[in-house]
């Protein structure tokens, strides 16, 4: 992946979409009177549809030909539009690709000072912890399934800032739509080892009673809407509950994150767009990570990334470099602010690299060059460059770090061992949550069945309870 | 600001809106002004639609409304007809061409509290949505283990209309009544309508609701209880609409209709047939079907929709398990042609069930004795 060819920029500067909507109003407006546009030349009378309405001072045609000056603009429906006689096409590929935020470089060093949020020391350890917390249960789940103690998981290696940094930028009330790649999201927000682990054990304390694929974790309480697999659904429907918050007139707003694959998928489109012509307060979160399982970008889309749609739809988008906790976070801070204050969707698409595979069924070294994936593990490594930041601070020390991630080891290790080891959801729950209220037939069934695991016990698992 | 400006546009006369009055004034008075002196009042069911979507929507400020052409256009069957001068633009919001949009959109809204009524132009064009409707809106609640309830209804015209070719005349009743997690609701006169329609917005979980664009138009009795606005029907209970001893024909949305006319022209041959109007799919009102099979000991499913997998074969299926010893003749099924709906009006015919292909349908089941 070719990250050289982009540019890095120490300003969130987010290419606004009131110049569009200003000269659609403007449309509306005048037509609303019934009276045809009026266009900036007003010696050739009013064009309206097409046909050209004389003026009494109408001009013989010699006159027209050589002295008339030409129509500067027109009121097309959807705004007035600027003509040119120059035959150029607006080129599908950019010279130079949309620049991307940067603040700290790959040294952890602050590459200008200014525009940086201040972020107090308990932010930044209690950010820098969640992001190295999020490696260790990466490394102890993903081992998990290779032991067969589970039978999938996916992780989220290369991309902790991106899901930490986000998080803290967030308040507690912004509903998250995640795709499934932002566990990290709810670590921030709360969720402890032991809910994961009884999660992808799939035990009776799993919030979802074990009924959802692994890493698809949900929680009500904390605003995590649960993982739903097929790809981008849940972009609209962000947009749809952001759309509630609107009418409810809320401080607060969604945030929906996807994949660079997702984009591709016609709900993105249809999110987007919608999200602009209805002004709900919806933060589009792109992880461009490169990959889509083994398909590369190259082979996803064409254009500049993800960013550069965003104006297309009208929407304010910054690109921002996703390996940089500190750029993360003060875009999606602003982009908050944004949404909130001026009840408009804010697209952030954040470059980053997913070093880890797909997931535990992907070999990612059957597609991809292992110094590749190598390189953005130790030189890009998000972690590893906030820590530096840190330290440089004088926050963190590598006592802190070495203790630190014991503790979670350890403490991982054990919620692992009790999610194994505790019960598995009882049967009867199976019949659970079809809809509100149980209908007969289930409940019918139900009784079928139990009468029927009694009756054959032996040829049922002895451990799973009723 | 989205609502000043469509206050703006309404303004004039010349609008779509100012339009959609002046041709109200000129639709034939037949179903306005009969039968002043009978108790019961008369109500097309787009009415009966209509006043529903207010009625709860006046009830509860969380319902809205959503779908191409709801607002400004009053609704592309105007079913939604006055909705956007009384709620606003908040309430009644107009989309741009994109089913799988708006449906998740809804179904998001809906994740976080409001009560979203989904338009479909015709449900032919929900399978842009399908997923939506199926993964997100009917498997939710199960999935996320009760966390998440997706209180939202879905609805639309279902089913063939007249000349409409073979993209917009799919039924879907046997697609989505196979799901579980969806309740799918299939009414038939305008007290149907009022009263399904308010127990679908009303109700925790999501519901698909096939109308049907034939009967919009028609004029049905609707009695003083009927016009309350507490007035709701339950869902998942069938309806006996006409008694008989002889032969069970069940049917839903317009073939109810049919099999009315049809048990008129068999009474006369000496067949009393009862017609069990469904009312619901999903949850099939298996009970009462199977009551009145081994009351009449004969059963014919009518259906528009394709004869595979159809609401007749889940019908029979159903009977054959619970009430085999008393069928006196095998199940019959009249169902739509297996073709894709052919435009020509004379093909058109032949590919859905008439009249006499219930009456003949019947005799058949009558004239097999065990």
């Amino acid at each position: 992946m070719s990250m050289a060819s982009i540019k890095f920029i120490k300003r969130t500067s987010f290419l606004t979409s009131s110049q569009f909507s200003s000269h659609l109003h403007r449309w509306i407006d005048s037509s609303s009177r019934n009276k045809p546009p009026v266009t900036s030349s007003g010696r050739f009378g009013t064009v309206y549809g097409g046909r050209q309405l004389h003026t009494a001072a109408s001009i013989s045609s010699d006159q027209l030909s050589t002295e008339a000056p030409s129509r500067q603009e027109l009121n097309f429906p959807g705004g007035s539009v600027k003509f040119t006689s120059k035959r150029i096409f607006i080129s599908g590929s950019n010279e130079e690709r949309a620049h991307c935020y940067r603040v700290l470089n790959e040294n952890g060093e602050l590459v200008i000072d200014n525009d940086l949020l201040k972020i107090t020391k308990e932010l930044a350890v209690k950010m820098y912890t969640n992001m190295a917390t999020l490696q260790v249960i990466d490394t102890i789940f993903y081992e998990a399934q290779r032991q067969g103690r589970i039978s999938f998981y996916l992780t989220t290696t290369g991309e902790e800032a991106i899901n930490i940094a986000s998080a803290a930028a967030l308040s507690n009330n912004d509903f998250v739509f995640p795709q499934y790649r932002e566990p990290g999201v709810l670590l921030w927000r709360g969720f402890t080892l032991q809910e994961f682990a009884n999660q992808l054990f799939g035990n009776k304390h799993d919030y979802g009673k074990g009924r959802q694929m692994h890493v698809h974790y949900g929680s009500k309480k904390h605003n995590y809407v649960t993982v739903s697999s097929p790809i981008a659904t849940q972009i609209p429907q962000a947009v749809g509950a952001a759309y509630s918050m609107k009418m409810e007139k809320q401080d607060s707003c969604t945030i929906t994150y996807f994949g660079d694959g997702s984009s591709s998928e016609g709900d993105f489109h249809a999110g987007l767009n919608f999200s602009a012509v209805m002004e709900v307060p919806v933060i589009f979160f792109c992880r461009n990570n490169g990959w889509a399982i083994s398909t590369p970008i190259s082979d996803q889309l064409r254009g500049d990334g993800i960013v550069v749609r965003g104006k297309a739809y009208g929407i304010p988008s910054i690109r921002v470099d996703g390996n940089d906790a500190l750029a993360v976070y003060s875009a999606v801070y602003e982009a908050r602010k944004m949404a909130i204050e001026n009840q408009t969707p804010v697209l952030i698409e954040a470059l980053t690299y997913r070093v880890g595979h797909h997931s535990t069924s992907d070999d990612s070294t059957k597609y991809r060059p292992v110094d590749e994936i190598e390189w953005w593990r130790n030189d890009q490594s998000p972690v590893k460059r906030f820590r530096k930041w840190i330290e440089n601070k004088g926050w963190w020390s590598n006592d802190n770090e070495s203790q630190h991630r014991s503790n979670i080891r350890k403490e991982l290790a054990q919620a692992v061992q009790n999610a194994e080891r505790t019960q598995k959801p009882p049967v009867a729950d199976m019949f659970n949550n079809v809809y509100d209220v149980s209908p007969k037939n289930l409940n019918e069934q139900k009784e079928s069945l139990r009468k029927t695991l009694k009756q054959h016990a032996k040829e049922y698992p002895s451990n799973v309870p009723w | 600001m989205w609502g000043i400006l469509r206050q703006k546009v309404g303004d004039t006369g010349l609008s779509p809106q100012g339009l959609g009055n002046q041709m109200l004034r000129l639709r034939p008075a037949t179903s306005a002004v009969r039968d002043y002196s009978a108790a019961t009042k008369e109500m097309t069911v787009r009415d009966a639609l209509n006043s529903a979507l207010d009625e709860e929507m006046a009830a509860d400020p969380n319902v809205y409304v959503m779908g191409e052409e709801v607002g400004e256009y009053q609704g592309a069957y105007k079913i939604t007809k006055g909705l956007l001068d009384k709620f606003g633009p908040e309430r009644v919001v107009d989309t741009p061409i994109t089913e799988a949009g708006f449906a998740g959109i809804g179904v998001g809204s809906a994740y976080h509290g409001l009560r979203p009524v989904i338009e479909f132009m015709t449900f032919n064009f929900s399978m842009q949505a399908i997923d939506h409707v199926i993964n997100s809106a009917a498997k939710s609640n199960y999935m996320s283990a009760g966390q998440i309830n997706v209180p939202i209804v879905f609805r639309g015209p279902n089913g063939p209309a007249a000349g409409v070719g073979a993209q917009h005349s799919q039924c879907y009743g046997a697609w989505y009544g196979s799901v579980p997690g969806l309740k799918v609701l299939v009414p038939y006169s305008s007290e149907d309508a009022r009263g399904l329609l308010k127990a679908a917005i009303r109700d925790p979980d999501p519901v698909v609701f096939l109308e049907n664009e034939l009967l919009y138009g028609e004029s049905f009795p609707v009695s003083a209880e009927a016009l309350d606005s507490s007035f709701t029907l339950p869902i998942g209970k069938a309806k006996i609409e006409r008694e008989g001893k002889d032969v069970t024909i069940t049917a839903f949305s317009k073939m109810v209709g049919y099999a009315l006319k049809a048990a008129e022209i068999l009474e006369k041959e000496g067949i009393n047939a009862e017609v069990i109007n469904l009312r619901s799919i999903r949850p099939l009102d298996r009970a009462t079907i199977n009551a009145s099979v081994r009351k009449t000991n004969r059963l014919v499913t009518v259906e528009e929709g394709f004869p595979q997998h159809g609401i007749g074969a889940e019908i029979c299926a159903s009977v054959v398990e619970d009430s085999f010893g008393y069928l006196d003749a095998p199940v019959e099924r009249i169902a739509g042609a297996d073709v894709p709906t052919p435009y020509a009006a004379n093909l058109e015919r032949m590919a859905f069930p008439q009249i006499e292909d219930i009456v003949r349908a019947v005799k058949r089941a009558c004239y097999r004795s065990v």
